[in-house]
């Protein structure tokens, strides 16, 4: 045992010393965005890396906007949705028909902006129609309505020849590219943090500490709460689209109960009620099921085994309630502080 | 008139829990609810809040009618309340326990929110500061980062009361103020109630336990005993009226 106590200069303060100034600056948050942005152009065009790890980076954005997106409801809001890859269909099947039989294929790639927001937009009115009726009631109703909206899906998309039914949609033009994930996810997590702190955000909070007392303290629970359900499955809908056209077959088979589970996996494993954790969990979740690919069955042992651990050691996660200081807005980190000083102005000619 | 209930009536299933309730409060009083353990006070709190929705009667609140009407409505009319067992938002830092209570008074929407833009930035710093006053006058200023959760018991009691007036409440309900407080500080939360009071213009209907602290300060006592008005007056009335003593002390009590 080294007296870490005595000198001021042990490996665990100069660590923490560095990431206190990492975290402190804040601008180095726009200039990594920046520096990812630019790879995210340059990679694919260069051939950087290889094509499979570029594969599974996609896979980690598209992942990071579900995750991002189902914490929202289960982890800020403290309801039990299990039903996500069901918006994630709507959004995916929406935007792929869109961009293959309704834009002309030459201006597919054009519009593909415009066949994400349609696959978000269907899945937050989906969404709405979900939450209506199950937020009437507190509680497992609506895991239960999630899990059976989730299958309904499933099994509506199965019937429907028109649209392949449980053949799915084969030839969906390959439109998502490194920049579109990288874009969206950006876009996607930077809107859902504006949300969190906000006075909606903070409602948001309320419901999940107390939904009484929130709803005593003038907080609009149900109009919180349908906004919060619409902006998680409109990010489903919008991580479907880029989905879809990512790996350019879809079918009903893709989005069904276990896609919604991983989700779930993702969202605990990285923390409730927070971003970052979203961020982490996803990150973690997608690299492992890829790395453990040559354990075979395995890896669905292993998984499962990793969240049980999880769940004894650490209940709330790897970052669970807490937040990254770079994802928390300046004026609301230094709220107090700001108004101190400015108290201090205030007070200082009358002393 | 500030609040006016007109016999009003609350069953839970068959059982009566309230029964012709009747209750007038002008601007500016403070009248106290007491009663023994199930007497339904909490109940009486929870039909004027919205909480429940009475089975008969009618409650109006400045000429509106409050019965039918969701709790965060009412609340936003101006009627705010604290809890029995605090109820606080635990793992919120106490300045977003406040901040949530001003939910009403913001005017931004969803999607200002979405892109922090239009009036999104102007009205979190204003609601910030006004927040972070309120926290001042009450002295938990300094609290302000920390998770509710952490703090003692007298000052989640005392954050209880600083969240329902962020609500901008012209009628204050509160729900056993004393509750878990010792003897020796209830001198002190009768002063902080009546200053309270002074402060904010208030009007306050307050259930307690304590009679030192119901006796002193409450200018009229209304007294239930399961469901039932029995008794209501000036508290010196209430003090040696019989069914009160009965029903509260068992026999031979004195108040």
């Amino acid at each position: 045992m080294t007296n870490q106590s005595a000198t001021p200069h042990t490996w665990r303060d100069r660590i923490s010393a560095g990431w206190e100034a990492i975290v402190s600056r804040r601008w180095l948050l726009t200039v990594l965005l920046v520096i990812g942005f630019a790879l995210s152009f340059l990679i694919p065009r260069f051939g950087l890396i290889n094509p499979y790890v570029q594969l599974v980076m996609m896979y980690v954005g598209i992942n990071i906007i579900l995750a991002t997106s189902l914490n929202l409801v289960n982890g800020f809001m403290g309801e039990f949705s299990v039903g996500h890859a069901g918006f994630m269909a709507v959004g995916a099947y929406v935007s792929a028909l869109l961009s293959m039989r309704v834009i002309p294929a030459n201006l597919a790639a054009w519009l593909f902006p415009l066949s994400i927001l349609a696959g978000g937009a269907a899945a937050a009115l989906i969404g709405l129609i979900v939450a209506v009726p199950s937020f009437r009631t507190r509680g497992d109703y609506l895991a239960i309505v999630t899990l059976a909206f989730n299958m309904i899906v499933k099994s509506v998309i199965e019937n429907i020849d028109a649209i392949g039914g449980p053949r799915g949609i084969p030839g969906i033009p390959k439109l998502t590219t490194m920049p579109w994930v990288f874009g969206c996810m950006v876009l996607a997590v930077w809107m859902m943090r504006n949300l969190v702190y906000s006075n909606f955000g903070r409602g948001v909070l309320s419901i999940r500490e107390d939904e009484i007392a929130s709803d005593l303290m003038s907080v609009n629970t149900r109009q919180v709460k349908l906004i919060g359900f619409m902006v998680s499955s409109f990010f489903a809908g919008v991580a479907g689209a880029l989905f879809a056209h990512l790996l350019q077959f879809i079918s009903p088979r893709v989005f069904d109960i276990l896609k919604s589970t991983d989700i779930l996996i993702m969202v605990y494993l990285g923390g409730i009620g927070s971003i970052a954790g979203s961020i982490l969990g996803a990150t973690i979740f997608t690299i492992l099921l890829e790395v453990l690919r040559p354990l075979g069955y395995f890896r669905f042992v292993l998984m499962p085994l990793l969240l049980i651990f999880l769940m004894l050691y650490r209940p709330r996660g790897i970052m669970g309630l807490r937040e990254f200081r770079w994802f928390i807005p300046g004026y609301e980190l230094f709220a107090s502080k700001v108004w101190r000083e400015k108290r201090e102005v205030s007070d200082a000619p009358a002393s | 008139m500030l609040l006016q209930a007109k016999h009003v009536t609350h069953y839970f299933g068959g059982l009566c829990a309230v029964s012709d309730f009747n209750l007038e409060v002008q601007k500016g009083e403070l009248i106290g609810i007491i009663g023994p353990n199930g007497a339904g006070k909490t109940t009486v709190f929870n039909l004027i809040t919205g909480v429940y929705k009475a089975t008969q009667g009618s409650i109006q609140f400045e000429g509106q009618e409050l019965v039918g009407r969701k709790p965060n409505e009412i609340t936003t009319l101006g009627i705010a309340r604290t809890f029995q067992n605090i109820r606080l938002f635990k793992e919120l830092s106490v300045l977003n326990n406040v901040r949530i209570a001003a939910y009403s008074q913001t005017n931004y929407n969803p999607l200002e929110a979405l892109l922090h833009a239009g009036r999104f930035n102007s009205a979190e710093q204003k609601d910030i500061d006004t927040a972070m006053d309120l926290l001042a006058v009450f002295q938990m200023d300094n609290f302000a980062d920390e998770a509710s959760k952490n703090l003692p018991y007298g000052l989640q009691r005392r954050l209880e009361i600083a969240r329902a007036m962020a609500t901008k409440p012209k009628l204050l309900l509160l729900d056993e103020p004393a509750a878990g407080i010792n003897p020796n500080e209830i001198v002190q939360l009768m002063e902080f109630i009546q200053w309270i009071r002074r402060q904010f213009d208030l009007t306050i209907i307050l259930i307690e336990h304590q009679m030192r602290l119901v006796m002193n300060i409450c200018e009229r006592i209304k007294v239930l005993d399961f469901g039932a008005t029995i008794a209501e007056g000036f508290p010196i009335e209430i003090q040696h009226n019989p069914k009160v003593m009965e029903a509260y002390l068992g026999e031979g009590g004195e108040l």
